[in-house]
């Protein structure tokens, strides 16, 4: 059920004209799937998608949709017919594809249930983070640095 | 005893470093100095290591170094001295040393002065190596390297298109022969695992002997061929008499002496091969013969004295080759010597009657030079006389061998023999009468003009400085009494002589001939002048061609020349170079345009365009994991 | 409210048939909308779909390191995110379009 919502809001993110819609779609998807990861025991990771996506980038996103006025899509160049068959097709063939390999790789194992298996906790994973993956952490700090201040040097004013 | 062989080429081969590289620098002393010193000490080398290993019962070879080590091909660097080689090498380094030194006169006026010195002293380094060589492949160097230094000897008056065309059929003939001789170096190496004289030799003395077409017959044939070309027989004899355009040393020293004698020194070296392929030294034999017929007839018709010689040489040659190939090696050697002897006098008297008319060449323009030089005059008598086959000197000593021997092997073959010894009488002497007797027929030059060479005006004939006449005097002595020498005896342990009886009309026959084919001379040119030229006028169309040379060059330009720069020039360099292979160098470049063209059509710039790309690439590479992982 | 008949346990496959449907979508929203900043939240939503199904392996397989990986990806994503942003804020103010079709000089 909450996939069928998180498919919803997916459509609707791709369909809709206007961005801020698309963004508020988003923000659905965000949230059903931060209870999926609940589900499938990621304590904190959901709670962790919830702060930084849903909670930071998507309203970092609103804010520059607002900021540029960005209005509902004009109408584009028409797309040539053999595009839009190619593109169709494409679309089909990946899905096609992945489903097949899913279908066909993983042994009809049990599923999930709530609660079977909470392996994420943050104070697992915080023990991981500090001691396998530092290396990795350090960096992604870094490079979280680096992000900051090319995104200043990038949009401010020219003096 | 270490006997130090490697100090008789190298010696020569220093003198060619230094005169070549120093040369322009030093003054004419110096580089004479330098030249004839170098040779003189090799000669001065040769006789004491001779001396040293009197009597030479066994071969003493040194060793010294590996030149190709791979797998089972092992050719080392090998000098070997026997009686054979100590033959050769006196010959070389003595008869070498006096012209080197009548050299000194000759070129005195000439330009290219230590060039010349150098390249003579390069030759007798390489020939120094053929024949101390112990194994097929050093001796194919000097082979190769004597071959180089008489192109460059040829054409060393390089401004005239007419000597370095010479040097070049010269050389290009003698690369001919050569294939043959490496085609048999090949299958020597197959046939008997090494190239070592020693070993290949021990080899053919086990192997029976070969009565109908075999590989030893094969390997003969294919020295044979080799021969052919550095020793002038049929059918690559056309460089020797074009190679006259070199300067006259080179003549004597080169194409009378020591190079030429090279294809018989392998040809006698290789005896035991030659013993066990008997039709291989029938042709050699039959080759030999129909060269000195065929090249004294016609030295009968020629009118350049040095052309004349020539022919003489390529004729005596045959002579050599005829004793080799029925079976009388030690005889062949010994004509050789001889051959030396009075063939370099002959070419040095010619040079020295050249350089007294200031560049006449022409017989016809000859004539009673017995007064303006007397020495070079008698002196060529002498070596007439050696050649004709006179009793008692020493060509008749060397030619009456070969043709004992061959009337045992065919008694036709004596005949032509005989036949073409009286041709050979007829015409050395023919020579002699036109050049030195009767009156002079040449024009006498204007005492203050300027002369032909050198611009000092010679005005009448005279004869040549000491330096020159000096190395004539030594050479007749040697022409006289060089029959004494008996080289067949010293020869005896490699060459063993059967001494059977001949009819005695054998032994007389070619003295007969040789004093008839003097007096023939003796009426023809100087009692009554003019039966010549109407003899001549008499045969007609068949003098004609005899004294065009029976047109062999032309046939071979028809034939051989033309076929290949025609079919090169079409063939080759249109069709291969221009079409296929600039073709496809360039088709290279265009196919790259034209595909950098059509790839570069997806540089649209739209970013969409970029993004459908990437998700087709996607899929195509998740389908390749998939096929590659086994999915169906 | 009655219980919503669905079962208790659901089948893995499932998540990663949600995934890859997530996914597929954030592709056609990448290829198909002319509005850059729509095309950079299909970005977002691959990147989700992406952590759903690691986090779905990584419950199959007992192992944490599906969630640190996970973790990682949200990082980057956030960073990506915000460079993105100002990128996209500063070719505005050059070329005043929000289209991407309209961003082509990079041709040929």
């Amino acid at each position: 059920m909450l996939a069928g919502f998180a498919v919803l809001c997916a459509i609707s993110l791709v369909s809709q004209t206007h961005p801020i819609a698309s963004a508020l779609s988003l923000i659905g998807v965000m949230g059903a799937l931060a209870v999926l990861y609940l589900q499938l025991g990621a304590e904190f990771l959901a709670a962790a998608q919830m702060i930084v996506y849903a909670g930071a980038i998507m309203v970092l996103f609103v804010f520059v949709i607002m900021l540029l006025n960005a209005g509902a899509e004009t109408e584009g160049k028409p797309v040539s017919r053999w595009a839009r068959f190619s593109g169709m097709f494409m679309m089909a063939a990946f899905l096609g594809i992945i489903s097949f390999i899913i279908q066909a790789q993983l042994p009809p194992t049990g599923g999930v249930t709530f609660g079977a298996w909470v392996g994420g906790t943050a104070q697992e994973i915080g023990i991981l983070l500090f001691t396998t993956y530092l290396l990795p952490f350090e960096v992604t700090s870094v490079l979280i640095l680096i992000a900051l201040v090319g995104a200043i040097v990038l949009a401010r004013k020219e003096v | 005893m270490v006997a130090n062989l490697w100090l008789i080429p190298i010696l020569p081969l220093l003198g060619f470093l230094i005169n070549g590289l120093l040369g322009s620098r030093f003054s004419k002393q110096v580089i004479n100095f330098i030249a004839v010193g170098s040779v003189m000490l090799s000669f001065l080398w040769v006789l004491k290591t001779l001396y040293g290993l009197y009597p030479i019962d066994q071969p003493l070879i040194e060793h010294y170094f590996t030149w190709i080590q791979s797998g089972s091909l092992n050719i080392s660097v090998d000098f070997g001295v026997d009686r054979l080689t100590a033959v050769f090498l006196l010959i070389v380094t003595g008869v070498g040393l006096l012209i080197h030194t009548y050299a000194l006169g000759y070129m005195a006026h000439e330009g290219g002065y230590y060039r010349f010195f150098a390249y003579l002293n390069l030759f007798m380094f390489f020939m120094l190596t053929l024949v101390l060589a112990h194994n097929y492949l050093v001796l194919f160097v000097g082979w190769e390297g004597v071959g180089l230094c008489s192109y460059l000897l040829i054409g060393f008056f390089f401004l005239e298109g007419f000597a370095t065309n010479a040097g070049n059929k010269a050389f290009i003939v003698n690369r001919i022969g050569d294939f043959g001789y490496s085609l048999a170096a090949f299958l020597i190496f197959k046939q008997f695992g090494s190239t070592d004289f020693t070993k290949v030799f021990a080899g053919a003395n086990a192997m029976p002997v070969e009565n109908s077409f075999g590989l030893l017959t094969g390997i003969c044939l294919l020295l044979l061929v080799g021969a052919t070309g550095k020793s002038a027989q049929i059918p690559l004899y056309v460089w020797l008499p074009d190679a006259m355009a070199g300067p006259t040393p080179v003549s004597a020293l080169i194409h009378a002496a020591t190079m030429v004698t090279a294809g018989v020194y392998m040809v006698a070296r290789s005896s035991a091969l030659f013993l066990h392929a008997p039709i291989a030294m029938n042709t050699v034999a039959v080759i030999g013969l129909a060269t000195a017929f065929f090249a004294a007839t016609i030295g009968l018709t020629q009118y350049d004295i040095k052309k004349v010689y020539a022919y003489s040489t390529v004729s005596q040659l045959g002579y050599m080759f005829l004793g080799c190939g029925v079976g009388a090696f030690s005889a062949g050697i010994f004509h050789v010597m001889t051959h030396a002897f009075f063939k370099a006098l002959l070419f040095l008297g010619a040079g020295s009657v050249i350089h007294a008319l200031s560049g006449e060449q022409d017989l016809r323009k000859m004539g009673g030079l017995w007064k303006a030089a007397p020495i070079t005059c008698w002196t060529i008598f002498c070596a007439s006389i050696a050649i004709a086959g006179v009793p008692g000197f020493s060509g008749a000593a060397s030619k009456d061998l070969i043709l004992e021997a061959a009337y045992q092997h065919a008694p036709w073959m004596y005949w032509v023999g005989v036949l073409t010894a009286g041709m050979t009488a007829f015409y050395v002497f023919r020579a002699w009468f036109m050049a030195f007797t009767g009156e002079y027929r040449g024009k006498t030059e204007d005492p203050h003009a300027d002369a032909g060479h050198g611009g000092h005006g010679h005005g009448a004939p005279h004869e040549s400085p000491f330096v020159m006449t000096g190395p004539l005097i030594v050479l007749a002595f040697l022409a006289v009494v060089g029959g004494l020498l008996s080289v067949p005896k010293w020869l005896e342990p490699m060459y063993p002589l059967h001494e059977e009886a001949v009819p005695s009309f054998v032994e007389l026959m070619p003295a007969l001939m040789a004093v008839g084919g003097i007096l023939l001379a003796f009426l023809f040119y100087y009692l009554k002048p003019g039966l010549a030229d109407s003899f001549s006028n008499a045969l007609g169309g068949l003098y004609t061609l005899v004294f065009e040379k029976y047109r062999i060059d032309e046939l071979y330009k028809a034939t051989v020349v033309d076929p290949v720069i025609q079919g090169s020039r079409t063939v080759l360099w249109k069709g291969v170079d221009t079409d296929i292979i600039d073709g496809a160098v360039n088709g290279v470049g265009r196919q790259s345009r034209g595909m950098g063209g059509i790839l570069r059509l997806m540089q649209s710039g739209s970013i969409r365009a970029y993004a459908a790309w990437v998700v087709f690439g996607s899929v195509l590479v998740i389908l390749a994991i998939g096929v590659a992982g086994g999915m169906r | 409210m009655p219980p919503l008949p669905f079962p208790d346990t659901v089948p893995l496959s499932w998540y990663l048939i949600l995934s890859a449907v997530l996914f597929c979508l954030g592709v056609a929203g990448f290829v198909y909308r002319r509005n850059v900043i729509t095309v950079f939240m299909s970005i977002e939503l691959m990147l989700n779909a992406v952590n759903l199904s690691f986090i779905t392996f990584s419950y199959k397989l007992k192992h944490i390191d599906g969630h640190i990986f996970a973790f990682f990806v949200m990082v980057v994503a956030a960073a990506e995110a915000a460079v993105g942003l100002a990128i996209i804020l500063t070719v505005f103010k050059n070329r005043h379009t929000l289209q991407i079709d309209d961003v082509n000089s990079l041709k040929w």
